[in-house]
Order: structure tokens, then C-alpha cells, then sequence
């Protein structure tokens, strides 16, 4: 707990809850992480593994029923974000945290004209007159390579492609230059040459603006490129963090091992790519034991009787019971050359 | 990438507007009318109140382009002035019963949960009381004036606004940009006026235009009870109402007053279904 302070974002033990006529979705299940000044976090897994479900319950935009926040602490620079009220919670949403979404050609108002929307935001956070806030949202459009910015302002999103319009929407979000910009598959959409060029921005501007960078990506690939650090999420639980070379190099988990193989790899003469087999796990009924056990080729019968607690490398020395902070302090007495490489895996493989 | 500059929003809908033929045909005759209406004082043939008793029920002639009515009155000139109380009521009745509607709906349809729920429940229970009963309830106790009668028409028309809005709300608010709005930071009157109003314009246009003619009815109906406008005051509705009485001997009481209200729905109709296409951006005739 002392050393909560120099975090930035600090989220500890969050239980996300979605009460629903067929049972609980247990969409997020005691996830843990930190956040640090300028640092890119990335966070990989299929739909459904309760990547979104994390970001949003911190900004609390989730809908409430049939979402319930079971337990945790979100604290942002030692407020806990999950017991404000809705305005204090506003406040923080677009000045503190920015979010940008994966589908920029709904993400923009189609009725208002994009200059609106961008001063709107500014002015939501800030006492500004209309005619500043102006100028700084030209700036910014100017910034993200928005061409004739101040001609744009005047124009609909239906004027723009799909690049642009997220191009408008980075703008939007680092227009009150916040601390943490969370992008949930801010790519996903787009097609892959715009992909590149939008990755590459988000990457600018965090060097320029020295914010810290949440990026949410189901694609392996991207999230290793950006990111300082990565979160692996499996049916609402991280099964596995590290640095993208440590995790790339000698994956822990199986089900990263999977997402890594089943990258599209321009040397491999395969004719197929790798596919994970099976579907995500109905999270309202969760299997006993290790919630990847019925798709993972490592499994033994313990997998499938108990639910592997978080450890770090080797599985003989000293496994940290549930205590993420114990797995980033270094020194740890493991033989992995990374600290901070944790997983959640009976089995080493 | 229709345009490298943008254009305002009012130009922009002003250029798809005139585009629609229909629309401005619709905006034409809508337009002749207020200005009959407005000048009546000065282009109707006869004075509202002058009498020929010699001449009786008379059906159109050249002295009497519409006819009489059976205490010799001119019947345009009765039109003309009954349009002026018609439109205005019409127009003014259906303003208050969408700042109303809309406002509410829109609350109430984002809100969403407890707060819909009884907010709703309160428009069914006024829908489920006979609609006269309210009217009379209101013009009593505010006093029988034209100004009372289309606030307590707005009053009563607002209930179906209010729920095709909150229909409308329902599904925007599960849209995208409301929640990247919200992401951002925009505070809730910000999202249900800027962003949820204006994307409900288009049917709520529409269902203006319906309005209109029905409020002018309605307005005929309390003026028959003797609720509305007074005597030797009149408007369509009660030209209607009068006209229906001598329909088998002297046609044309019911034919000009029912063509002229027609014609003025028909009208509204088609401009507001080019409104509603006109203000839409994505909407492209080009």
C-alpha cells in the first residue's frame, strides 16, 4: 500500500459484475494493475475478456444495472475513482482520462459540426471563452494532421474518412492535455496502411504531451509495438503481464503462447494460420479450476480442479500468492530475468 | 469529401431544401396562406361581420366568389379572417406542445430506469384522462382568451411528442458518440439538448406538421362547445363545424373551409418531410 502513491492510475483487485437474467457475468474477476507516468500499458485478449469492461467501470460508463462494481479501488493520484459521485467522475472523464473508440465513423456527433464538438469538450473542463477554445481546437486538428483545420471546424463528420475522424477524435481527447488517454482498439476499424499512420501518432503525442497511454488491442502485434508493458486478459482476469520482449521471447501463459502463434508471420510458408481452438468461456458459468483449461493444450487434471494463482518464473520458487506488488518489487528470488513477468499457469511450459 | 469547405448547417438544409419540389410547393402555398392570412384585413372583399339577410345562403358568384352562408355572409371573407385564428393556433399549439414534448421525452428517455419509469407513467395517466375534461379544467380556471386556448391545446398535444422522443433517446443513447461524449466529459443537460435534440428533429418535424392541422381541429371542436373562439369571431374549424350542418343543401359551407384545411395539411405535410430530409447532413440529394 506505500507504494501506491507514485502511481499514477493504481487499480487493485476490481470485480466487475454484470447481473443478468441467465446469471452473474463475471466480466472482470480481480484485476490488478498500475499505471505509471508516460507509460504505455497494453492491454491484449479476445472480445470478451473484459478489456473494455475494465477501462469503462473506471470511468464509470458502464450501465448500472445491470453492471455492478463488486470490488476494488481505482485510485487516480490517490482518489478512488470508483466511489465518486457523477460529477466529480465527469470532471475527471476527458481531463484526467481521455478515451478514444474503436469505431471513429459513430463516435462523432453526425448532427453537429466538428469545431462544436471539439470546443464543447474543452469547454466541459475549462473556463474558457469561446473564441480561445477555438483557436486551441484548430491547433490541436492542426497537431493530429487534420489538413485546413480551420476549415474542418465548420464541416460534419460525414465530410471525413474514417482515418480523419480519428484523427478528430485524438483531438478531442488531448485537447484538456490529460494524464491518461485510454484507447480501446483505436485501430480496429480502420484499414491497415491509416492503422500504422494512427498508431504512430498516438505515439507522437504521447512523447510530446508525456501522458500515459492505455491502449486496448485484441491484435498482438500492435500492443507489442507500442507498448512498455503488457497486460494479457483471459475471461476477466490477467493471466499474464510483463514486457512485450520478455512476453514475446518466453511466453508463460499457454493462451499467450496461442495469441502470439496465431500472428500472421510473412516468413512462415504455412498455409493456415494457427487458431486458438474452441470460444471464450460463457462467463456466467466459468469452468472449476483454470478458466483457459478446455482450450489449452498444456492441461493437466489440476488445471481443470483449481484456478492457478499469480507466480512468477520458475513455479518451484516462491509463487506470490495474489500480491502483484510483491511480483513487481526486483530481487524477487526467481531465476526469470525479467521481474515484473507475471502469469497465472500451473504449468511451466 | 463532397466539399472542402463546410457550410452552415442552415445553408447547407436551405440548398437540399429547395431541391425537393414537393417541399416547395409545400413551402409556396404554406407561405400564401400566412400572407392571406396577414393581410386579410386589407384584401378581404367584405367586412367579417357585414350581414345580407336579403340574400341568404347564396352558393359562389362573382359578388361572392365562395358564396354565403344563410345570414348572407361572405364566406372568403370569413375564411380569410377564421385562417388568422386557424393558423395561429395551429402554429402557436403545436411550438408549446414540442418545447414541451421534446424537453421531456428527452429527459426522461435518457435518464432511462426509475426516473423514466414514472415520468412516463405520468404521461399515461394524463393520456387516459378525457382529453375535453383537461382542456375545460384549464380554460376555466385561466380564463376563456385565445392566448389559453393553445396553451391548453399544447398542453394536451404535448403527451405524444414526449413519447416519440423518448423512443427516439432510447435507441440514440446507445449510440457510439453518446458515449464517447460522455467519455469526454460532457455534462448531461450538454448531451440530451446538443447532442440527443437535434438528432430527433427529423420525426419530430414530421410529427409537427401532423399536429397543425389536428390541433385546428381540435380548436374547432371546443369552439363548437363554446370553449374556443367566440362568435361573431370564427376560424376553419368552426366554418367546418356550421358547414357540416348545411352539407346537403348548400355544399360549398363544407367544400371551401374542408379543401382550404386540406390543402394547408397537405402542404405542411410535404414541407416537413423536406425539412426533415433537408436538415439531416448525411442525407445527400447530390
Amino acid at each position: 500500500m506505500e507504494k501506491t502513491e507514485e502511481k499514477l492510475l493504481d487499480i487493485q483487485d476490481l470485480r466487475v459484475h454484470f447481473h443478468t437474467r441467465h446469471g452473474v457475468v463475471k466480466a472482470v474477476d480481480g484485476v490488478s494493475f498500475g499505471l505509471e507516468r508516460g507509460e504505455v500499458l497494453g492491454i491484449v485478449g479476445e472480445s470478451g475478456s473484459g478489456k473494455s469492461v475494465t477501462c469503462l467501470s473506471v470511468l464509470g460508463l458502464l450501465p448500472a444495472p445491470p453492471a455492478r462494481i463488486e470490488s476494488g479501488r481505482a485510485l487516480l493520484a490517490g482518489r478512488d475513482l470508483l466511489t465518486l459521485d457523477a460529477e466529480s467522475l465527469r470532471r475527471v472523464r476527458g481531463k484526467s482520462i481521455s478515451m478514444i473508440f474503436q469505431e471513429p465513423m459513430t463516435s462523432l456527433n453526425p448532427y453537429l459540426k466538428i469545431g462544436v464538438q471539439l470546443v464543447e469538450t474543452l469547454r466541459a473542463h475549462e473556463a474558457i471563452a469561446a473564441e480561445a477554445a477555438r483557436a486551441r481546437a484548430i491547433r490541436m486538428l492542426d497537431r493530429v494532421g487534420i489538413a485546413d483545420a480551420g476549415i474542418r471546424m465548420d464541416g460534419y463528420p460525414h465530410e471525413l474518412s474514417g482515418g480523419m475522424r480519428q484523427r478528430v477524435m485524438i483531438a478531442m481527447a488531448l485537447l484538456t492535455q490529460p494524464d491518461i488517454l485510454i484507447a480501446d482498439e483505436p485501430t480496429t476499424a480502420l484499414d491497415v496502411t491509416i492503422q500504422a499512420q494512427i498508431l504512430e501518432l498516438i505515439r507522437e503525442l504521447k512523447a510530446e504531451f508525456g501522458m500515459a497511454v492505455i491502449l486496448i488491442s485484441h491484435a498482438m502485434g500492435v500492443v507489442a509495438e507500442m507498448s512498455d508493458r503488457i497486460l494479457v486478459m483471459y475471461a476477466g482476469r490477467v493471466v499474464e503481464q510483463g514486457n512485450p520482449g520478455e512476453i514475446f521471447r518466453h511466453p508463460a501463459h499457454p493462451y499467450t503462447k496461442a495469441l502470439i502463434d496465431s500472428m500472421p508471420n510473412p516468413n512462415a510458408s504455412a498455409d493456415r494460420l494457427p487458431a486458438i481452438a474452441g470460444t471464450p468461456p460463457d462467463l456466467a458459468r466459468l469452468p472449476a479450476g483454470c478458466a483457459f483449461a478446455p482450450r489449452c493444450g498444456f492441461a493437466r487434471p489440476v488445471c481443470r480442479e483449481t484456478d492457478p494463482d499469480e507466480r512468477t518464473r520458475p513455479a518451484s520458487e516462491t509463487p506470490a500468492l495474489g500480491a502483484p506488488e510483491a511480483l513487481t518489487r526486483p530481487g524477487s528470488p526467481t531465476r526469470s530475468a525479467e521481474p515484473g513477468h507475471a502469469f497465472r499457469c500451473h504449468v511451466d511450459i | 469529401m463532397t466539399r472542402g469547405q463546410g457550410e452552415s448547417l442552415w445553408a447547407d438544409a436551405r440548398r437540399r431544401l429547395l431541391q425537393n419540389r414537393a417541399a416547395v410547393l409545400g413551402l409556396c402555398v404554406t407561405g400564401a396562406l400566412l400572407v392571406a392570412a396577414a393581410l386579410t384585413p386589407w384584401i378581404s372583399p367584405y367586412a367579417y361581420d357585414e350581414q345580407d339577410l336579403n340574400l341568404g345562403a347564396s352558393p359562389p358568384t362573382r359578388a361572392h366568389l365562395f358564396g354565403t352562408d344563410s345570414l348572407g355572409r361572405d364566406l372568403l371573407t370569413r375564411m380569410l379572417y377564421g385562417s388568422r385564428i386557424s393558423l395561429v393556433v395551429g402554429l402557436l399549439a403545436t411550438l408549446v406542445s414540442m418545447i414541451i414534448g421534446i424537453t421531456y421525452g428527452a429527459v426522461s428517455g435518457y435518464l432511462g430506469g426509475r426516473w423514466d419509469a414514472v415520468m412516463m407513467r405520468l404521461v399515461d395517466i394524463l393520456y387516459s384522462l378525457p382529453f375535453i375534461f383537461f382542456v375545460i379544467i384549464l380554460m376555466v380556471y385561466f380564463g376563456r382568451n385565445i392566448v389559453n386556448l393553445f396553451v391548453a391545446l399544447g398542453c394536451v398535444q404535448w403527451l405524444t411528442t414526449a413519447r416519440i422522443v423518448r423512443g427516439q433517446v432510447l435507441t440514440l443513447k446507445q449510440k457510439e458518440f453518446v458515449e464517447a461524449a460522455v467519455a469526454m466529459g460532457v455534462s448531461t443537460p450538454g448531451i440530451v439538448f446538443r447532442h440527443l435534440v437535434p438528432n430527433v428533429l427529423g420525426p419530430i418535424i414530421v410529427y409537427a406538421t401532423l399536429t397543425v392541422p389536428a390541433v385546428m381541429l381540435e380548436e374547432a371542436f371546443l369552439s363548437f362547445l363554446g370553449l374556443g373562439v367566440q362568435p361573431p369571431n370564427c376560424s376553419w374549424g368552426i366554418l367546418i363545424a356550421e358547414g357540416v350542418k348545411h352539407m346537403e343543401l348548400e355544399s360549398w359551407l363544407i367544400l371551401f373551409p374542408g379543401f382550404f384545411l386540406s390543402l394547408t395539411l397537405f402542404s405542411l405535410n410535404f414541407l416537413g418531410d423536406g425539412l426533415r430530409d433537408a436538415l439531416d447532413p448525411k442525407y445527400r440529394a447530390d
